[in-house]
């Protein structure tokens, strides 16, 4: 038990955490507006950007996260010489969340696309009547309702964001929980079991609540109908 | 219903030419993005010849490509099999009728489904490594094998379990006026429909399992992403050879999802007229590839 409890004294774990939520929320952000985009483009009149929304979710949610994070540090990162902060590790850590955003937002494109289903079409149908053309349609009458039809599973797509973060040990974001588990067990191999079982109970507590939270908010925003 | 109805109606003469418009303008700003994307890569000379030739030589696929994909098809191929049987397992353990069966597979599926995937692959290699109870070559197939069925195997075990609860009332009824006990109707009549209904969600999970054997990468299993990292550092081609994996993944994947999609419009006539089923549920939206 002693032992055990030394390992807090030398690794820090919170901030390894810590790591993890601050990607998880960035990049949370980055995906919610370009696959809020990416939804306007795959139901708007217009066929170029339909199409381009399609062909986007179906590359991004059909390739491997680790390939799309190895293409940024190794890619963008090693090969193009891109730099998005003039320190290495910000500039690692910014990488990862474009890598995060940009694969998670053909995931929650897909989320609200599935609440624009459950808008009826009579709610589109009173929008053209009384005038209102695509964009202040879908932006006054049918997002809005969408978004609380798409409450559960863009609580699903938040929480895999979450489980997703540790990905970002392979684009080299080093402090982040899965690299740091590594470390601890690689330096203190008698505690394999308890060092894993910290770190996963640590995404239990985190990822959780969020489900039970979108879930509770899901039956209690969703549009009665 | 597709999306497009929702929104708008026939357009007049005035909105086919704003659709006009505007659809010359995206196209353009799509265009903008991939010359300006194209002009970058070959700006770092990413783009020449030299860098995607080798991709014509067939000692590259013999030594490189398709080992790895051999490889990430086994690793994939095993986790399948083994998830779908830890599923059923777990899925008829959370429908029994025996509270402490129902309450341990709960709370274990809950779990599973909690941790990271990447977590619970590098804990398994780590273990296994250092436990010597497995050869330490075996290591990193045994640990992507483990954590890929382990969650995977959860989520279709919840697969299962919302199928059998979005039968149709009077299945288990049936059953057991013909003189099944609960278990043999659970086994025999609910399951196997479950099953059917859900096979489009099970297939997407399938394409889950094979994009996450890409994490065999981060504990040096070697599979395709491995394989092609390799070749791109000796040949000096990184970011051909990482197009050339992507590409491959997303060719199966897309089929897969594609006969995911197919299916469910397919199997949806078996399913009409029941009760739409709860909202965000599963079946919902059954054939969208997850997220993890």
């Amino acid at each position: 038990m002693e032992n055990y409890l030394s390992l807090f004294e030398t690794y820090n774990v919170p901030a390894a955490f810590w790591v993890n939520i601050q990607l998880s929320f960035w990049a949370a952000i980055w995906a919610l507006a370009i696959g809020t985009v990416l939804a306007l483009f795959r139901i708007s009149p217009i066929p170029s950007l339909q199409l381009f929304g399609a062909a986007y979710v179906n590359v991004f949610r059909n390739t491997p996260l680790t390939i799309i994070l190895a293409f940024g540090f190794l890619g963008l990162f090693s090969v193009m010489q891109i730099s998005l902060a003039s320190d290495l590790n910000a500039s690692l850590f910014r990488i990862a969340i474009v890598g995060l955003s940009l694969y998670h937002a053909a995931f929650v494109c897909e989320a609200i696309r599935s609440g624009v289903n459950t808008v009826p079409l009579g709610q589109a149908e009173a929008a053209r009547a009384i005038g209102l053309s695509f964009l202040p349609a879908a932006r006054l009458i049918i997002l809005p309702q969408a978004f609380r039809g798409a409450i559960a599973p863009l609580g699903n797509v938040l929480i895999a964001l979450i489980k997703n973060s540790t990905v970002a040990a392979a684009g080299s974001v080093a402090t982040e929980s899965s690299g740091l588990m590594k470390t601890m067990i690689e330096f203190r191999s008698d505690l394999v079991i308890p060092i894993f079982l910290t770190f996963a109970l640590g995404f239990v507590i985190l990822v959780i609540p969020i489900g039970l939270l979108t879930t509770w908010a899901s039956r209690k925003l969703a549009v009665a109908r | 219903m597709s999306a497009q109805q929702v929104l708008f109606d026939a357009p007049g003469p005035r909105g086919r030419r704003t659709i006009l418009i505007g659809n010359i303008v995206g196209a353009l700003i799509v265009l903008g993005i991939l010359a300006w994307v194209i002009s970058a890569l070959a700006g770092k000379g990413q783009l020449t010849a030299g860098m995607w030739t080798p991709f014509l030589e067939s000692r590259t696929w013999q030594f490189f490509i398709l080992p790895g994909l051999l490889n990430t098809l086994k690793a994939a191929g095993i986790s399948i099999v083994t998830s779908v049987l830890f599923g059923l397992v777990f899925g008829v353990g959370r429908l029994s009728h025996s509270v402490p069966i129902r309450w341990i597979a709960g709370v274990v599926v809950e779990f599973l489904r909690a941790v990271p995937v990447l977590l619970m692959m590098i804990f398994f290699w780590l273990a296994l490594g250092s436990s010597g109870s497995v050869n330490p070559q075996d290591a990193p197939l045994i640990a992507v094998i483990l954590a890929l069925t382990l969650y995977n195997g959860s989520v279709i075990a919840e697969l299962v379990r919302s199928g059998v609860h979005g039968l149709p009332k009077g299945q288990r009824e049936a059953g057991m006026a013909i003189g099944l006990t609960r278990n043999q109707s659970l086994r025999n009549i609910e399951v196997p429909q479950a099953l059917i209904a859900m096979l489009p969600a099970l297939i997407s999970q399938f394409v889950v399992i094979l994009k996450d054997s890409a994490l065999g990468f981060i504990i040096t299993y070697p599979e395709l992403l491995q394989f092609t990292r390799r070749l791109g550092v000796g040949e000096g081609n990184v970011i051909p050879s990482l197009f050339v994996a992507a590409a491959i993944f997303i060719l199966i994947n897309f089929a897969l999802s594609t006969l995911a999609t197919r299916l469910s419009v397919l199997l949806s006539f078996r399913t009409k007229g029941r009760k739409p089923a709860a909202k965000g549920s599963i079946a919902l939206d059954a054939s969208t590839p997850a997220p993890t």
